[in-house]
Order: C-alpha cells, then sequence, then structure tokens
C-alpha cells in the first residue's frame, strides 16, 4: 500500500527526533522530545481542544469566503475581459504585500472580534483560487470552442456549460493551496490581535512542548481541511479523475 | 434557367486566405447543391480546415466571398453550419446523450426534451444502451458516432466534417465509413467532408474536390462516380 508509505517514515522522524533529544540529553528549551510534546498534548487536552475549536473556525470561515469571493472574482473577469485587463495586474501585485504587516491594522479598524481574523484568512486564501480558476477558464480547448460556437452556443452558455466545468479541477487545485494556508493564516491573524485561539498556547516560547503541541494541533486542521477539499473534489467531479 | 447563388447550399468563390505572410488557400471555388456531399481531400497543411473554419464564419477570408444559403456574413454562416472535429471533444462530465444533444441545449430546449430528441438516433444508429455511459468509457469509435449525432442534432442544414475518423484505427474507420453513408442516407444533409483519405472520399461522398499543397487551390473537382482512385492520386502529386 504506497499511499500509507508516509506512516513508516514520520515514525521514523519521530523515534530519530526522540532518540537524539534523550541520547544527547537536549534540554527542552532547546528541542522538546515528542514524548514531552505527547505528554503536553495530554495534560493540557481540554484547553488545546477549546482552541482549536476556535482557531478552526476562523479557518473554516476565511476559507470558505475566500473560495466564495475568489471564485465570484475569477468568473467577473473572464466574464469581463475589460475588467480583468485592469485588475489582475493589481491583483497579482497585492500579494507581494505581506498580510503578517497589515494585520494590526485591520484589527485596529475590525475590532479583536472574529471579523479581523477571517478576513486575514480569506485574503490569504483568495489568490490561489482567483489565479487558478482563470487559468482553468482559459484551458478548454479553442477548438472546442469553436465547435461549440457552431452547435448553437452564445459566449455565456460557452462559459457555463464549458469553461467552468473544464476549469473546475484547477478550480479545485486552487482550492486545496488555498486550504494549506488557511492553518497559518489563522495563526498570523490570533497574533495580530486577541484570540482564544492556538495562538494563545505559543505565547510561552520557553514551554517548548506545549508549543509544540499546538503546532501539532495547528498541522492536523490544516491536513483535515485539505483531505475535506479532496473529498468534496471526488464527490463533485468524479469525471475529473483518471480511470 | 441561370444559377443564383441562393440556388446553392454553400458557395465559396475565388477564396484566398492566409496567416501574414503565409498563403493557406487562394483561388478557390466551390459549391454544393443541398443534399450534396463534397470531399476535399489534400496534403496535410493545404488548408483544408482553415477552409472549413471559413464557411462556418469562424473566420473571414482575405479574399474572395463565401455564401452557406443565402447569407454571406459570418453570423448568418455560423447559423447554418454544425462542425465536427477530428477529436471528438466530447464532454467528460456529461453522458452519451447528453453530449449528443449538446446543440439542442444550446438553442434553448431543456436537458429532458434533448434527451428525447436524441433518443430515437442512439437507436437507430447503433447506439441504443449507451444513452447514459460517460464518453471515457466509450470506444473511439463509439465516441465518434456521438460526436457525429452531436453535430447532426445541432439542426443545422450543412455538416461541416473536419477528418472525423482520422484519429481511429483502420479497421473502426472502414466501419465507420459505412456507418456514415448509411446515417446521412436516413438523414440526408449537406456535407462537407475534409480528409487525407481518398478511399474515404470516394466512398462517402458525391463529389470529390482535391487541393494541391500550400497554398491550396483545386487541381481536380470531379463527382466521384465518375474518377478513379489512381485519377486523385495522380492529382495529389501533381
Amino acid at each position: 500500500m504506497r499511499r500509507w508509505a508516509w506512516i513508516p517514515v514520520l515514525a521514523g522522524l519521530v523515534l530519530a527526533w526522540e532518540a537524539w533529544v534523550q541520547l544527547r540529553d537536549v534540554p527542552d528549551y532547546l528541542l522538546p522530545a515528542p514524548s514531552a510534546i505527547a505528554q503536553a498534548l495530554w495534560d493540557e487536552r481540554s484547553t488545546l481542544a477549546s482552541q482549536a475549536l476556535v482557531t478552526l473556525r476562523e479557518m473554516l470561515l476565511g476559507f470558505a469566503a475566500a473560495v466564495a469571493a475568489g471564485l465570484a472574482a475569477a468568473v467577473v473577469m473572464q466574464r469581463l475581459p475589460w475588467l480583468r485587463t485592469a485588475l489582475y495586474p493589481l491583483l497579482v501585485g497585492s500579494q507581494s504585500v505581506p498580510v503578517v504587516a497589515i494585520a494590526p491594522l485591520l484589527v485596529i479598524y475590525l475590532g479583536f472580534g472574529l471579523a479581523p481574523k477571517v478576513l486575514i484568512v480569506a485574503l490569504v486564501c483568495f489568490f490561489p483560487v482567483t489565479a487558478n480558476a482563470l487559468d482553468g477558464f482559459a484551458s478548454a480547448p479553442a477548438e472546442l470552442r469553436s465547435t461549440m460556437r457552431t452547435l448553437n452556443a452564445s459566449e455565456r452558455a460557452t462559459f457555463w456549460r464549458i469553461e467552468l466545468p473544464w476549469a473546475a479541477p484547477r478550480i479545485f487545485t486552487g482550492a486545496r493551496i488555498a486550504a494549506s494556508y488557511a492553518a497559518v493564516a489563522a495563526l498570523f491573524s490570533e497574533y495580530a490581535g486577541g484570540s482564544g485561539g492556538l495562538a494563545d498556547s505559543m505565547h510561552d516560547q520557553y514551554d517548548t512542548a506545549l508549543v509544540g503541541a499546538a503546532i501539532v494541533l495547528l498541522a492536523a486542521l490544516a491536513l483535515a481541511l485539505f483531505a475535506l477539499v479532496t473529498v468534496v473534489e471526488r464527490l463533485a467531479i468524479p469525471w475529473a479523475r483518471e480511470p | 434557367m441561370i444559377e443564383t447563388r441562393a440556388d446553392k447550399a454553400v458557395a465559396i468563390d475565388a477564396v484566398g486566405h492566409g496567416f501574414g505572410a503565409l498563403r493557406v488557400l487562394e483561388d478557390v471555388s466551390l459549391s454544393l447543391e443541398a443534399g450534396q456531399r463534397l470531399a476535399v481531400v489534400g496534403p496535410s497543411g493545404c488548408g483544408k480546415s482553415t477552409l472549413l473554419r471559413l464557411v462556418a464564419g469562424l473566420e473571414q477570408p482575405a479574399g474572395g466571398r463565401i455564401a452557406v444559403g443565402d447569407r454571406e456574413d459570418p453570423a448568418g454562416r455560423l447559423a447554418g453550419c454544425a462542425l465536427m472535429p477530428q477529436n471528438d471533444l466530447l464532454l467528460p462530465w456529461r453522458s452519451a446523450i447528453d453530449n449528443a444533444g449538446l446543440g439542442l441545449v444550446n438553442a434553448g430546449l431543456g436537458r429532458a426534451e434533448a434527451r428525447r430528441a436524441a433518443a430515437p438516433l442512439f437507436e437507430r444508429f447503433g447506439l441504443s444502451g449507451f444513452e447514459s455511459t460517460a464518453p471515457r468509457e466509450l470506444s473511439g469509435g463509439m465516441r465518434q458516432r456521438v460526436a457525429f449525432l452531436r453535430t447532426l442534432l445541432a439542426g443545422k442544414g450543412v455538416l461541416l466534417l473536419d477528418e472525423p475518423f482520422a484519429a481511429l484505427d483502420a479497421l473502426t474507420r472502414e466501419e465507420l465509413q459505412s456507418w456514415l453513408v448509411e446515417a446521412l442516407a436516413q438523414e440526408p444533409r449537406t456535407v462537407l467532408l475534409v480528409t487525407h483519405d481518398v478511399g474515404e472520399a470516394l466512398r462517402s461522398c458525391d463529389r470529390i474536390a482535391v487541393l494541391s499543397a500550400r497554398p491550396g487551390r483545386v487541381v481536380l473537382e470531379a463527382d466521384t462516380a465518375d474518377v478513379g482512385r489512381d485519377q486523385v492520386l495522380e492529382a495529389l502529386r501533381r
């Protein structure tokens, strides 16, 4: 079973890490042993669980907003080429604005509640969806577009019946990339202002075992969102899978 | 009686075309009566597919005139023609019958109505039982049948077939050629068939036109009943 090959690899890495820390007596403020992280996960389970739920909510709302807005923006830009010419270069340029740097501003504008956090996650996740959708729309073969025109299709029909479904696998690729950003983006947003999320367990840099436990949970959330997108993709566009 | 342009289903008159400095077609004149089938053969790159795109109104010729029925404008030509590309280009997310009915749905019919219109053709043309099959589960020959029905069901008077069977193996190709003749006997249309297969041209069509290497000019035009394979090959070598 090749798809499970990551399990022995992960187990090997964790064991080597544990052995390194134990045999070399590495102090835990430099590197906590996996066993210490596991212990912290267990000891702080109720706090960590409630923090993970907070972070998960920020991730899900931000990600959903990013997919909806990113897809809508791509559809509008595809249907109105002048708007694409006017906006897309700016959108690409905007990606060099570090969200970490503007996050405190968003907190000032929107307060310490959920809104700025969802917005920060959405800002980080938005672009991969839009860019992949736009590339996807353009990937329908020219010959198919020509053929569609001779089959009574208006431009509008060509978009909805050809370009959009043709782009679907690319859109899901964009969503998967966005999903993998969402966890770290949620953490940024929590650092920027008051949270109750997993960032709270990362503030004490000397309690490295607890930081490690929070990171493990964050990774689990990221993986879960990634897996969710993959499952939705398989259900939504079964035809796109290789036979 | 003096023949007028409108008597022809397709009239191509002194058409020349090119892309930049590249001359693709030169002084091509051909015409088809309604219900007639004309095969255009020629070496690769002689502008056969371009000719179809010009007739379909997907492009405007640089010189000369093209009429489909009584319409010379691109939109009018587009309204009169349906194109079948070399690769079937069926939509993988639609079943065979929904692919076949695409032109009807585009024209405003509901999906159920389109299926009802396509179903009898599936019966008659050897596709019954495959209605809800996904394209990728069909053989190459079956896919081309569905692609042809899609072209037929678009409801146009003129069918433009661009090397429709070129991608098939020899055996399937011959089978589909007879199938096509049979289908067109039941559902007569004006057909412009582009092919590099001389046998296919002679078997499937009433008339044949041979184009020279680029820039394509008509070097032979005849009823298929009046020419033999050797004459066509001779013209192709010229």
